[in-house]
């Protein structure tokens, strides 16, 4: 597992090819490429630069605010951010156990979450490349082409949003920065009339998702060439599992397992993360590399997400999901699959995990249930301190907080799922580069293969920038001498040249 | 028309206001179930008339409703687009000079600055905020004070003094360096006799003075101005927060 193109040798004599999406508060990415006169590639980096300023601003502010607070670090899942942070402070608040109801009301929260997240990056944001191909016309390659040429799949990707949404608003107050978690359990239980509705739509919404694995699924076997081999590389996988080795999005204990899909470590509780993950800092990145101490910087990288999650676990609970993931680990014949697009087919076999686990949490009569708080012993001394770990629509998520004994936050560490993804996000951008892009003149359809590789992980800072289907990218080629000798940006509008 | 034993009356907006000798527009205006937006002013306390949320017209001459007594044949204007306007910048200045960061503050939705940016149709700061730097004080164990959300009423001032006869808040320093303080040696609450029981506690209208440890245990549309807007809720009863906590 080197790091190869990470570095080139002489990397003043090269041209330099920037991508680079417009920011947004959530995240921004960058990506370079240093090529020669024949367009050979020596160098690729993606650059993410984190929205790092959080956590400092969480310090100091009174610790019951921080669920809330939190959810503004990411536009797209802060359901997510909401419930690790509230994970956290149960812990630092000494309560062991939350109510049945409240356990159960915030996994409902969570896999509306899950659903309408998968179902977005699915549908809305890669869709387009998907059906249409990484090279297909422009102007078509967007949800609204995809609403044009198969309006059906159209149709359904905007209604498992939506019902995503509407477990999310029924459980969390709000359909964005809610406040239906709280230290010690939740504020509300489901009211009976949002029950029924949610349950009058919900087979319907696992009978979609199931049509989902099949399409994504279809793109692997009818074409291996590009599916199975498109960004290919080794790596070790973690995720959270269930004691049983289970999938679970909401709880669990940490499970590594190696490129060979042998354990690494298993069922390792949580609150001890920093003994297992280590962060290194390169010079050129803001956003750091998480590795795993036992392997060490060179090999203990890992990746995170649906293709680690699928592969992790023993089982998954729901039948229909698992009977999908057991077609899913066949396919790897043996072998644990590492092809970037089957990112996509995994996400949907977990959209479908999650659409049934709704399902079953719906037909569950403590949703309604009125025992929502508990409240425990908050550790002694002047510190109290928790993690809380949860596995988000893009990966494994921790949130890690002391707590002074004013009540106020002290220290705050946060690994998103987009971070612990860095090394191998860099890897599949530079497989792709070496690949398709080099001798090659630069085409927009060719940039498009870098940004289908960044979007199979759905890290945050794509998800951020494609609102409207497609990230706006701005490509500067550079001489040697440092002169712009082309520069191609593109936005909604298209492909335009600058110079040259 | 009705001859009820003489009862006088003044006109808000073109409508009939009865009042008693003695009272002021507000309080006239309150009782007869009218509504003039105010955030300094609190039945219990002596008019103060610093934070001209309250402003009306009378016989075309602006002044606070809060300490203007009635007088026979007044006519009030309040309701106006003018007013209206002058209203929402006053509370776009209030937002921009703290720092309100409404979704995470337990007080949303309790809150009376908030409310009237909803009632009056506050979209946006409009100025340049100033992020002024305001730490907290939570040395006290039950009560927290985030001052970042002061809007320097002096509800607590007043209540703390004239109520709980405990002193413990007052203001200090002039215009824009005008901030709250705590009465102690220290400067801080936890070296004071505040006690959670305290009128101080449930005087102020925005989230400043805070019982620790509560967050969010009301529901985000349960609180008291998430259904009905403030200009059709009267009195100043402690918010629902509080009262489910004591
Ligand atoms: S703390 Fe509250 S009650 Fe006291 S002056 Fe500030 S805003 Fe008014
Ligand atoms: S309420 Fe009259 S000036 Fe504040």
């Amino acid at each position: 597992m080197s790091h190869e193109l990470e570095t080139a040798s002489r990397p003043e004599t090269l041209r330099r090819v920037a991508i680079d999406p417009v920011s947004r508060v959530e995240g921004h990415g960058k990506v370079t490429i240093l090529l020669d006169e024949n367009n050979k590639i020596h160098q690729v980096r993606l650059h993410i630069v984190e929205f790092r300023g959080f956590e400092r601003f969480i310090q100091g502010r009174p610790y019951w605010e921080v669920p809330v607070m939190v959810q503004r670090l990411c536009g797209i899942c802060p359901v997510s951010h909401h419930l690790a942070a509230s994970k956290a402070l149960d812990v630092m608040l000494g309560i062991r156990q939350i109510t049945p109801t409240a356990e159960k009301v915030r996994r409902l929260m969570h896999y509306g979450q899950m659903l309408q997240s998968h179902a977005l990056h699915f549908f809305h944001l890669s869709s387009p490349d998907l059906l249409f191909g990484f090279d297909s016309e422009v102007a078509l390659r967007n949800i609204v082409g995809v609403a044009a040429a198969h309006p059906e799949i159209a149709r359904k990707g905007v209604l498992l949003r939506k019902f995503g949404q509407e477990v999310i608003h029924m459980t969390a107050g709000k359909r964005v920065h809610g406040t239906g978690a709280v230290p010690g359990g939740v504020n509300k239980s489901l009211a009976a009339a949002d029950r029924a509705a949610l349950l009058k739509d919900v087979y319907q919404m696992v009978a979609w998702s199931r049509e989902a694995v099949q399409i994504s699924k279809q793109l692997h076997t009818a074409t291996p060439a590009l599916y199975d081999v498109f960004g290919n590389f080794r790596s070790n996988f973690m995720s959270i599992v269930a004691p049983d080795g289970g999938m679970d999005f909401y709880h669990g204990a940490l499970r590594a397992r190696d490129a060979d899909g042998r354990l690494l470590f298993d069922q390792v509780n949580y609150q001890g993360y920093n003994d297992l993950i280590e962060e290194e800092v390169r010079p050129w990145s803001y956003m750091k590399f998480p590795f795993l101490r036992s392997l060490g910087k060179e090999d203990g990288w890992y990746r995170v997400g649906p293709l680690a999650r699928v592969q992790n676990c023993d089982q998954i609970s729901s039948p229909l999901a698992d009977g999908e993931r057991k077609e899913f680990v066949a396919y790897g014949k043996g072998q644990p699959i590492h092809a970037t697009l089957a990112y996509h087919w995994a996400r949907m076999i977990e959209m479908l995990y999650a659409a049934e686990t709704i399902k079953e949490l719906l037909h569950d009569d403590d949703i309604e249930g009125s025992d929502l708080m508990v409240t425990g012993t908050r550790q002694p001394g002047e510190e109290a301190e928790g993690v809380g770990v949860i596995e988000a629509p893009r990966g494994t998520l921790f949130h890690h907080y002391r707590v002074g004994e004013d009540d106020l936050v002290t220290m705050a560490n946060l690994i998103v799922s987009t971070t612990h993804n860095n090394q191998a996000m860099n890897t599949a951008v530079r497989e792709v580069a070496k690949k398709y892009l080099t001798g090659r003149e630069i085409t927009e359809g060719l940039l498009n293969h870098i940004e289908i590789a960044i979007r199979a992980f759905d890290p945050c800072l794509s998800c951020a920038t494609h609102a409207l289907g497609r990230m706006p990218l701005e490509v500067a080629i550079v001489g040697a001498d440092g002169t712009l000798i082309d520069e191609v940006t593109r936005d909604h509008r298209g492909l335009t040249r600058a110079l040259a | 028309m009705s001859r009820m034993n003489e009862q006088q009356v003044f006109l808000i907006d073109g409508r009939d206001v009865p009042f008693a000798p003695g009272q002021t527009v507000m309080q006239a205006a309150l009782d007869a179930g009218v509504y003039i937006p105010h955030l300094c002013f609190h039945p219990q306390f002596k008019p103060h008339g610093s934070c001209k949320l309250c402003t009306v017209k009378v016989n075309g001459r602006p002044a606070t409703s809060c300490t203007l007594p009635v007088a026979a044949g007044m006519e009030i204007e309040s309701e106006t687009a003018e007013l209206k306007d002058k209203r929402r910048m006053l509370l776009q200045m209030l937002f921009v000079e703290g720092n309100h960061f409404c979704p995470s503050c337990e007080k949303s939705g309790n809150c009376k600055l908030q409310a009237l940016a909803y009632d009056l149709g506050m979209m946006s700061p409009h100025y340049d905020h100033f992020f002024p730097d305001r730490p907290v004080d939570a040395t006290h164990p039950e009560i927290l004070l985030d001052f970042n959300r002061c809007i320097l009423c002096e509800l607590c001032v007043r209540a703390s003094g004239e109520v709980d006869r405990k002193n413990v808040f007052a203001l200090s320093g002039r215009g824009i360096t005008k901030h709250l303080i705590v009465n102690s040696e220290s400067g801080r609450l936890g070296d004071t006799d505040m006690s959670t029981t305290d009128m101080a506690m449930s005087v102020c209208p925005v989230g400043v003075i805070l019982k620790k440890r509560v967050g969010f245990a009301v529901p985000v549309g349960q609180r008291k101005y998430d259904t009905i807007p403030i200009s059709e809720q009267f009195g100043d009863a402690p918010n629902a927060v509080l009262e489910q906590t004591r």
